[in-house]
């Protein structure tokens, strides 16, 4: 019945994740497959919690069923434990290392969570995790915001994409002036893993 | 050939903005509206546009422009969301029985979950009552194909055609064929016909009786055209609509017959025959049961089940899951699909108001002045003033006078203050403010005035000084226009400046009537998008108290360091409300640009 390799892609809106998700559906154009892809627009981009389904051959809908998903990427640490029944028990999550606490704990003077909690709660499920530091890695690149371009660089093992299509996909889609620091941010995200 | 061009992955919306130019579109109007606003946005985005393009106050605004178009010969669209064909829908009950004579389509974008909207009604109902064509595509290829299809099917039968896409539509992306753009060299002229436009008693009765015929006509060409098929291969069938057609074909066995419906009016003759080969058939669409009804009204014997007996839901969005879940009830297919497993419980991360954003001062100086105040608010980025209990009601644009007006005389003696933004208020928001002064309304009404209509993606308005094509445009003076409307008390403040903002809202408590007051600062996403820069704040943590006033302020970019005390953030844009609620004194200015 599924035939698409499913990728949720999870952040805070405006991080990235649409954008991330561009470079997915392009490298699917440059190999001429089908692909699917639902977006968060609207209201919800306001610092909330956003999800990018992505369907690499899929030919029907754009929504990921949960517990299907094949892979999942997590630009927070947070999001990743929010989205993480999305994943197949099998899956594998790619997540970076980092956490943006949302404000409502502190104005509502909730426990402040911290990374090392949620890595052990990530870890207890039977998903695959790969934590990675995207964004001291595309600090390392030459500008932190490339933190969704290292993580597709460390997704690209998994992902059934040519690297060179991904790498391709990522210079059309990034501002022309950072296409050299998001080059490097995708190499170094492909070292990390 | 278009067959030969690269296929592009594209946004439904884009899609449905570039088959506008391979129709060779003269006019686009629209008013924003998620999750619509892309179409417009991306047709103003284009280089030497042939078209004519403008933003409108509002959707009745922009559907009477782009009729008029259609009226002149041209090719027309107008835009907007579904609660916007509200706002429409007077002119357009009655352009059905005038009819057109450009292609004139009305995209109207539903939100089935309401994933940013107040409620999940159903377009194709409009049609149905409108008695005019709407195509309701399952892919973003298709949101293409058929946009261009409804300019044909406008002209092939002078009405105009809803064209509506669902959320899952607009901001799905796919990989879409696109054919060339076709520059149009119509020149539009208006040729007199009192018969067809000047809808008096007289002429409007012949007219409703040429569109009564128009209808079965039209119901026929959809299933002639393939808009509306079936594939027979069992005694049991699913029909499907719009985007649930996309789930359907993901999990329907193969023998299972399937018959899609792309387009309305239903030919019910055509449904009958089709039903009358099936024993059971199970209807999937979303929200309004409008096939199902269709179905049960064609069927002898078939046994039609759907929403109205329980196997799907009226409300939310479908999904391949659930559908998978109405099958195996139905006895089509197993339901192969995990049960989804618990989810973690982590703390909720909401949108919210953005750092620096004025809306913010405004509720948390009315929420000190007025402790027992009723808040009625509105349609927009403002709207998340819930979180800070400053928003008590909201039910549709333009609402926050009105419903104030409504509880303040039915509550004498409660300090209403309604919040509109300056979009709003330009849109519906001003009948309101005349009607308020007419009525001696005992009223406080608090324009928050950013310059932009910032929640659907930042397009201009008339508060703006800016066409949606860039040009310059006149910027309205909402004081004046405030004042126009018989307001005396009008008072224009900066948010930013705390005190004067406590001030002015003390002062319009002690006056009688209603009181304007036009909070002014532009949005801080534009800000950054202009490279307006001002010194971040820092709190000095010798100083801080840890009392909490400032993080009870609600903004992201203050939060609390290992000891409890107070910080802020790189997100701060240096608004400097903080530093004024500080009762220690701790912030001040200091940090680095932003």
């Amino acid at each position: 019945m599924k035939k698409s390799f499913d990728v949720l892609i999870v952040g805070i809106g405006g991080q990235g994740t649409i954008l991330a998700s561009n470079v997915l559906g392009d490298a699917c154009v440059i190999e001429g497959r089908h692909v699917r892809g639902a977006e968060t627009h609207g209201m919800s981009q306001r610092g909330g919690s956003v999800e990018t389904h992505i369907r690499i051959d899929g030919k029907f809908g754009s929504l990921i069923a949960p517990g299907t998903a094949d892979l999942l990427i997590a630009f927070d640490v947070l999001e990743a434990v929010r989205y993480r029944h999305f994943l197949k028990p099998d899956g594998v999550m790619i997540v970076n290392r980092e956490i943006v606490v949302p404000t409502s704990v502190f104005s509502g003077k909730q426990q402040v969570p911290t990374i090392d909690d949620v890595e052990a709660k990530l870890k207890a499920g039977s998903a695959k995790v790969i934590l990675v530091d995207a964004t001291g890695i595309a600090a390392k690149a030459g500008n932190p915001l490339a933190a969704n371009i290292v993580l597709l660089g460390a997704a690209s093992h998994i992902l059934p994409l040519a690297v060179e299509s991904l790498s391709e996909a990522v210079s059309r889609n990034v501002p022309p002036k950072t296409v050299q620091i998001n080059e490097k941010a995708f190499n170094l995200g492909n070292e990390a893993v | 050939m278009a067959e030969e061009t690269p296929k592009k992955y594209l946004l439904g919306n884009d899609a449905i903005a570039h088959a506008c130019l391979e129709a060779g579109i003269d006019f686009v109007s629209g008013y924003p509206g998620t999750p619509s606003s892309e179409v417009v946005d991306k047709l103003r985005a284009g280089k030497d546009p042939w078209y004519y393009l403008e933003w409108s106050v509002n959707e009745k605004v922009a559907f009477e422009n782009a009729l008029a178009a259609s009226w002149c010969g041209l090719r027309s669209i107008v835009t907007m969301k579904h609660v916007g064909l509200n706002v429409a829908a007077d002119p357009l009950m009655t352009s059905a029985y005038t009819g057109t004579k450009g292609g004139f389509v009305v995209l109207s974008a539903d939100d089935p979950f309401a994933h940013s909207s107040q409620n999940e009604q159903d377009s194709r109902m409009y049609a149905k009552f409108a008695q005019i064509p709407c195509l309701d595509p399952s892919s973003a290829q298709e949101a293409h194909d058929f946009t261009k299809t409804a300019f044909e099917l406008s002209e092939k039968f002078s009405l105009p055609v809803l064209l509506r896409p669902t959320t899952r539509i607009c901001h799905s992306k796919g990989d879409v064929r696109l054919g060339e753009p076709s520059p149009s060299t119509r020149k539009g002229e208006f040729v007199k016909n009192p018969k067809q436009y000047v809808v008096i008693p007289a002429n409007t009765r012949p007219l409703h009786v040429i569109l009564t015929k128009k209808q079965h006509e039209v119901a026929k060409y959809l299933v002639e055209a393939g808009l509306n098929s079936a594939e027979i291969r069992g005694k049991k069938a699913v029909i499907a609509g719009g985007i649930s057609i996309s789930y359907v074909e993901e999990i329907i066995p193969d023998d299972i017959s399937f018959i899609k419906i792309s387009a309305y009016p239903i030919d019910r003759n055509w449904l009958a025959e089709i039903l009358a080969k099936h024993t059971e058939v199970l209807v999937v669409e979303e929200l309004m049961p409008v096939i199902e009804e269709a179905a049960l009204q064609a069927a002898s014997s078939t046994v039609v089940h759907g929403k109205l007996d329980g196997y799907l839901p009226h409300e939310g969005e479908y999904s391949p899951e659930l559908i998978a879940g109405a099958f195996e009830k139905a006895g089509l297919a197993k339901n192969t699909f995990p049960a989804s497993p618990e989810v973690t419980q982590v703390a909720v991360r909401p949108p919210i108001l953005c750092a620096g954003c004025l809306h913010r001062s405004v509720f948390y100086a009315m929420k000190k002045v007025f402790k027992d105040g009723v808040f009625p608010s509105d349609i927009g980025c403002y709207t998340l003033g819930l979180q800070l209990g400053a928003v008590d009601t909201t039910i549709c644009m333009g609402a926050s006078i009105t419903v104030g007006s409504g509880i303040a005389h039915s509550c004498p003696g409660t300090d209403v203050v309604s919040t509109i933004g300056d979009s709003t208020f330009l849109h519906t928001g001003v009948n309101g403010l005349i009607n308020a002064v007419y009525n001696n309304t005992n009223q406080i009404v608090i324009i928050l005035d950013n310059r932009i209509t910032a929640m659907t993606g930042h397009q201009p308005n008339p508060n703006t000084g800016l066409t949606a094509t860039g040009e310059d445009s006149p910027k309205i003076s909402l004081e004046e226009l405030a004042r126009a409307c018989g307001v005396s008390y009008v008072e224009s403040v900066d948010p930013y400046d705390l005190t004067y903002l406590l001030a002015t809202l003390r002062e319009a408590k002690e006056k009688p009537g209603v009181k304007v007051i036009i909070a002014k600062q532009p949005c801080v996403i534009m800000n950054k998008r202009l490279g307006i820069k001002r010194n971040r704040y820092v709190v000095d943590a010798e100083a801080c108290t840890k009392c909490g006033a400032c993080l009870k302020y609600g903004c992201p970019a203050i939060e609390t360091d290992e000891t409890g005390a107070a910080k802020i953030t790189a997100l701060c844009t240096g608004c400097g409300v903080c530093a004024d609620i500080c009762p220690a004194g701790a912030i001040r200015r200091g940090g680095a640009r932003q």
